[in-house]
């Protein structure tokens, strides 16, 4: 029996929005208050979604103690309390919550064996969220 | 097409362990939820049916008796129980979220008429949650 398992995690950051693409005057009008070059931040929740068989011997998908390991020593360590556009996977990507749900997928994705990764869902803020299931899901 | 999803809440205890292993690789695998004497949460169930809008009714499902059903079939059973030493499902298997979406699917679909089981979400804290589609 296949089923689907979800956790929720949470770190808080700061980031600006900011392309270098764009003329400071375009920024400020694409981007608006997410333009202050000082910065802001958010509490970020994580869903992570992972499927797979259910192991019979275990009653599980997979073992929560090593997806929470993973993620809290992958994910969590690398963004809490971090400046998003410091870190080098947004040094050319701005750092919205959805290149933000990419990055996440990608780390999950390529680090982590034990389940298959269905989908990274990030609310920003109690009013928004983001998903990305891949590419499949285009 | 449309899906409706319906809430319940529950409340049980269990643990986990199974008698294949050795007392050393259950506490290693199970962790505290190896505790023989239990522990519990306050479970949400969402049920979530789809079908055609009846043109009659305008109803996906009678929630009403789509509710009697939730009842009947899983809280009445689950509702302030030990669930390994309850519910018949859990004599033999382990009473994860994962296999306590399995069983409540089980439970639900054969009694469904009009509408389609679509899934059942079962949310262990708030924190957690497992999704069943039915899928083998």
């Amino acid at each position: 029996m296949k089923a689907h398992l979800t956790r929720r995690y949470m770190f808080s950051a700061s980031h600006r929005l900011h392309s270098d693409e764009m003329s400071e005057e375009q920024n400020r009008a694409v981007y608006g208050k997410c333009n202050n070059p000082h910065g802001h931040g958010h509490n970020y929740m994580i869903e992570v979604t992972v499927s797979g068989p259910v192991d019979e011997r275990t009653g599980m998908v997979c073992n929560l103690v090593d997806l929470d390991g993973f993620v809290h020593q992958q994910v969590v360590e690398r963004y809490d309390h971090q400046n998003l556009n410091l870190r080098p996977e947004f040094a050319r990507n701005v750092p919205t919550t959805e290149n933000l749900c990419i990055a996440i997928y990608e780390i999950v994705k390529q680090g982590f064996r034990l389940a298959h990764l269905e989908k990274i869902r990030i609310e920003e803020t109690m009013m928004n969220s983001f998903e990305y299931a891949g590419e499949k899901s285009r | 097409m449309v899906y409706l999803t319906r809430k319940a809440e529950f409340s049980a205890s269990h643990y986990y362990h199974n008698p294949e292993f050795t007392p050393d690789e259950n506490v290693r695998i199970f962790g505290k939820c190896n505790n023989p004497n239990g522990h519990g949460h306050n479970y949400t169930l969402e049920v979530t049916v789809k079908g055609a809008v009846d043109p009659k009714s305008g109803f996906v499902v009678d929630l009403k008796q789509l509710k009697d059903i939730m009842n009947r079939e899983v809280l009445d059973a689950l509702d302030h129980r030990f669930l390994n030493k309850e519910v018949p499902e859990f004599f033999t298997q382990i009473p994860t979220t994962e296999n306590l979406a399995i069983a409540i699917w089980q439970r639900l679909a054969p009694k469904l008429q009009t509408a389609h089981l679509h899934r059942v979400r079962v949310y262990e804290t708030p924190d957690l949650f497992v999704d069943f589609y039915g899928e083998a």
